[in-house]
């Protein structure tokens, strides 16, 4: 059976696809012991078993969280949200959207008009019937001019909704999006019940797996199964408490003492004792979250092409990455798409820390001795100032001079980000190559946080949008990270892992990237041991 | 008794003025911060168009002399007016903070207070002695270090190695009075390391100094035992600092927890205020930034009428 769980060791790491798994074990002659649980993706050893009180202590948490979805902006409510409300589509850790409360869906050829027939006889949790009104309703609570939504931007290609019948919503978009599908799976558009406006928000009515029983921000929410799930085999706890603990030494003890069983962003310079403690398991997950250092390209000398690969071969990403993540990440190469995405560029170079070439670039540009300001403060990433005066001495090398500037945290990311001309940045990453790009990268986006305008970059994002052959889109997306990477103006030197730690009373399928926490949905997808 | 209601009267015509400037003053300073409340809250997602529909459903787009001008309105009627971040009421918000942080304000003050005034008898006491300068070195030790350092080594103690105490002080209403106090023992006890040292110095100077005036000499003469100067002449004409420096301590308990807060997790006013201030959320800034200052007021008022009823001298006095 070795080269059995070999062939599923294989698929679950999206290294072949279902039908080669099939034609593999088909070979094998062991096509009868192919079992729905092998390919389901939550191949266990243990049967998942309901029961207990799942206590989470979760950073990020403020007084001032609402559980409005346009809004939903801290770990806390993000992962409250998918304790207690569904999306269309649900994006699983092979980074693909499956059915949520959409069954299935289609599109038009040119992939401009899209079709979801919704699941029937799926109820809220006051009772309601989940229908099409809902599922309009919540879309367009991120639309429009008086939407006050985090989601707004990415949904203004939507022209029209309409409900086709009862259990079915069309989408009218103004060009073709092969991957709208994974646009719908996005933590903001959780269904809610039509009609709910300001305050009826924070009962969190939903049709999620576990009821709202109380909900007081930045401090506690309290969840109870819901009975009437109409997911099989999720959401399996009794009970589910998530406490905002946002000093992390107050995680780790609470975990380390049981007053939680699960705690997220263990602090990587005390992580390796961490490991070493009986009865916990730390697990730290790839997936497409990185940093970035954004430079405005349209302001001197960043306009500079050559001053832009100066920097990028001045940064030492091993260093950094074994410094600031103490080894708990990936190389990055200057563009944003992740090793996890579908067409991530693996035979692309990896960029390495040049001193010689940067020198050489520098002196094109002529700019040896500018002073290059770098702004900074730890409301980037955890470590980010730490990164900064690395960098600074990393560049040194190559004789460029670089001036950290410390911001304060307060404000960061509107005083600072997109608007000083070199600063550290994070992000969160998507799931399609798309999405990544057109949040940040394309010309028109509000995100782009470089300024970057590159004509053959934005021409080839709407093509690869509409194309529907994924053999030519991989070709299209492959040259665009390859101009990213050597024309970009962000400098892109690692992907962070997330790390979190867990009682070993738990038992959970194979760990989604999508976002931390299991993809915000340890609640929904792990459960006790016996 | 005349002139303390005097006072008292005084006083509070005083306050309300007070308040009234200190809600400008944090108006003022809530609007020189770079940012609103729409950019804070959207943080990394805030786009031009989203965060200007934002200001406008919270009316943020309005002059600030009319914003100020209709939550003073509201304020005097009795409304604290709704959270700008969650649309939460304020008074909900509030008072079941308020009363945590007075749980726990009340529960440290009577260990400490006692405690600090028992030490700082025994030292003025044994003053000079080896004993004097045990309670003196360990007291101010504790005061030396910063509040979350002794939180930590706490929960190191109790809660890691011993597993006697809970690391998370988390209560809520289901709870009794001894679980209650059980649970947030551990950042009492951080507290009470961090102001015992204060008043006890102060008792102990007090007493000392009452203990160089005549008439103790005159007892000393007398032939009284010591204990019993100190605890009949000396302690009770030595109150009035003590009084002083006890109101500016439980003042502090109140206002200045948050990082005891933070540590074990309690969820008291201080986070409350700090969370608002970096969303910008000013009316959940004013109403806590006004209780701070109301505790203080009221905590000040009390000091002063306390020590003038210890005092025979300032009870008679025309003021």
């Amino acid at each position: 059976m070795t080269d059995l769980s070999f062939l599923t060791q294989l698929y679950h790491q999206n290294k072949i696809t279902r039908r080669q798994f099939i034609t593999g074990v088909s070979a094998m002659g062991l096509a009868a012991a192919i079992s729905p649980a092998l390919l389901s993706g939550t191949a266990q050893a243990s049967v998942p078993k309901k029961g207990g009180r799942f206590k989470m202590g979760i950073t990020g948490g403020s007084t001032t969280d609402s559980m409005d979805p346009g809004t939903l902006t801290s770990n806390m409510n993000q992962n409250l949200n998918w304790q207690i409300r569904n999306n269309l589509v649900e994006i699983d850790h092979h980074f693909k959207p499956i059915p949520e409360l959409a069954e299935s869906w289609d599109s038009s050829p040119d992939a401009k008009v899209w079709k979801f027939n919704l699941r029937k006889g799926v109820e809220f949790h006051n009772g309601k019937t989940m229908t099409a009104e809902d599922v309009i309703f919540t879309i367009n609570h991120h639309r429009g001019e008086k939407s006050t939504s985090g989601a707004k931007p990415y949904l203004s290609s939507i022209v029209n909704i309409k409900a086709d019948g009862k259990y079915g919503v069309i989408f009218e978009l103004s060009g073709g999006s092969a991957d709208f599908p994974f646009l719908l799976g996005d933590y903001h558009l959780g269904i809610c019940p039509a009609g709910t406006q300001g305050q009826e928000f924070e009962k969190g009515i939903g049709t999620g797996g576990y009821v709202l029983e109380a909900w007081e921000p930045g401090v506690r929410a309290f969840a109870k199964r819901n009975p009437n799930y109409w997911k099989q085999g999720k959401a399996l706890f009794d009970e589910v408490e998530t406490l905002s603990i946002v000093d992390t030494n107050a995680r780790t003890n609470a975990l380390k003492t049981g007053q939680i069983h699960y705690m997220d962003r263990v602090e990587l310079k005390t992580v390796h004792l961490m490991k070493r403690m009986p009865g916990i398991n730390v697990t730290a997950t790839t997936g497409t979250a990185h940093y970035t250092i954004p430079m405005l390209v349209d302001q001197t000398p960043y306009n500079d092409n050559n001053v832009r690969m100066a920097l990028k071969h001045a940064v030492n990403r091993e260093e950094l990455l074994k410094q600031v993540l103490r080894g708990y990440g990936e190389l990055g190469n200057d563009h944003p798409i992740a090793p996890v995405n579908q067409f991530y560029a693996k035979d692309l170079e990896q960029r390495r820390h040049d001193p010689d070439k940067a020198k050489f670039y520098m002196k094109k540009a002529g700019m040896q001795d500018h002073v290059f300001n770098l702004h900074a403060a730890d409301a980037a990433f955890a470590g980010a100032v730490d990164a900064a005066i690395l960098i600074k001495e990393q560049a040194k090398k190559a004789g460029i001079n670089i001036n950290v500037v410390r911001e304060p945290d307060d404000g960061y990311w509107s005083n600072v980000w997109m608007k000083k001309e070199w600063c550290m940045c994070y992000w969160g990453g998507r799931p399609t190559e798309d999405m990544m790009f057109s949040v940040a990268y394309a010309a028109d986006a509000s995100w782009n946080d470089t300024h970057w305008k590159n004509d053959r970059f934005n021409r080839l994002l709407i093509d690869a949008r509409a194309e529907l052959d994924s053999e030519k889109r991989k070709k299209m997306y492959f040259e665009m990270q390859e101009i990213c990477k050597n024309d970009g103006g962000t400098i892109v030197p690692m992907y962070n892992q997330l790390v979190e730690a867990s009682s070993d009373k738990l038992e959970h399928g194979p760990i989604s990237g999508h976002m931390a926490m299991d993809g915000m949905r340890t609640a929904e997808r792990w459960w006790f041991k016996s | 008794m005349k002139n303390v209601l005097f006072l008292i009267f005084k006083r509070l015509g005083a306050s309300l003025i007070t308040i009234f400037v200190i809600s400008v003053i944090i108006f003022i300073g809530v609007e020189l911060l770079p940012g609103d409340v729409a950019e804070s809250v959207l943080g990394q997602s805030a786009t031009t168009e989203t965060v200007a529909a934002f200001r406008k459903e919270l009316k943020l787009d309005l002059p600030p002399v009319i914003r100020y001008g209709a939550w003073l309105k509201d304020f005097i009627q009795g409304d604290f007016g709704t959270s700008l971040a969650n649309g939460r009421p304020v008074s909900e918000l509030i008072t079941w903070r308020l009363a945590n942080t007075l749980f726990l304000a009340s529960t440290t003050a009577v260990i400490a207070i006692p405690l600090a005034i028992f030490l700082g008898m025994l030292a003025a006491f044994y003053r000079n002695t080896f004993f004097d300068k045990l309670i003196s070195t360990t007291t101010l030790s504790f005061i030396s270090f910063p509040e979350f350092f002794i939180a930590y080594i706490l929960i190191f103690i109790f809660a890691v190695k011993l597993n006697i105490f809970p690391s998370l002080a988390i209560i809520d209403d289901n709870m009794n009075f001894t679980s209650k106090i059980y649970a947030i023992l551990l950042p009492s006890l951080t507290l009470t390391c961090v102001v015992t040292a204060h008043m006890m110095r102060q008792t102990r100077a007090a007493i000392i100094n009452v203990l160089a005036s005549a008439y103790i000499e005159m007892a000393e003469i007398k032939g009284i035992t010591r204990l019993r100067i100190i605890m009949h002449h000396a302690f009770p004409n030595s109150l009035s600092p003590v009084i002083n420096v006890v109101a500016v301590n439980l003042a502090y308990l109140i206002v200045g927890v948050v990082i005891v807060e933070v540590v074990f997790v309690y969820p008291g006013l201080g986070q409350l205020l700090v969370d608002s201030v970096s969303k910008r959320d000013l009316p959940v800034v004013q109403a806590s930034g006004l209780i701070f200052s109301i505790a203080y007021i009221f905590l000040n008022l009390s000091a002063d009428i306390l020590s003038m009823l210890s005092n025979p001298k300032l009870r008679q006095s025309q003021i």
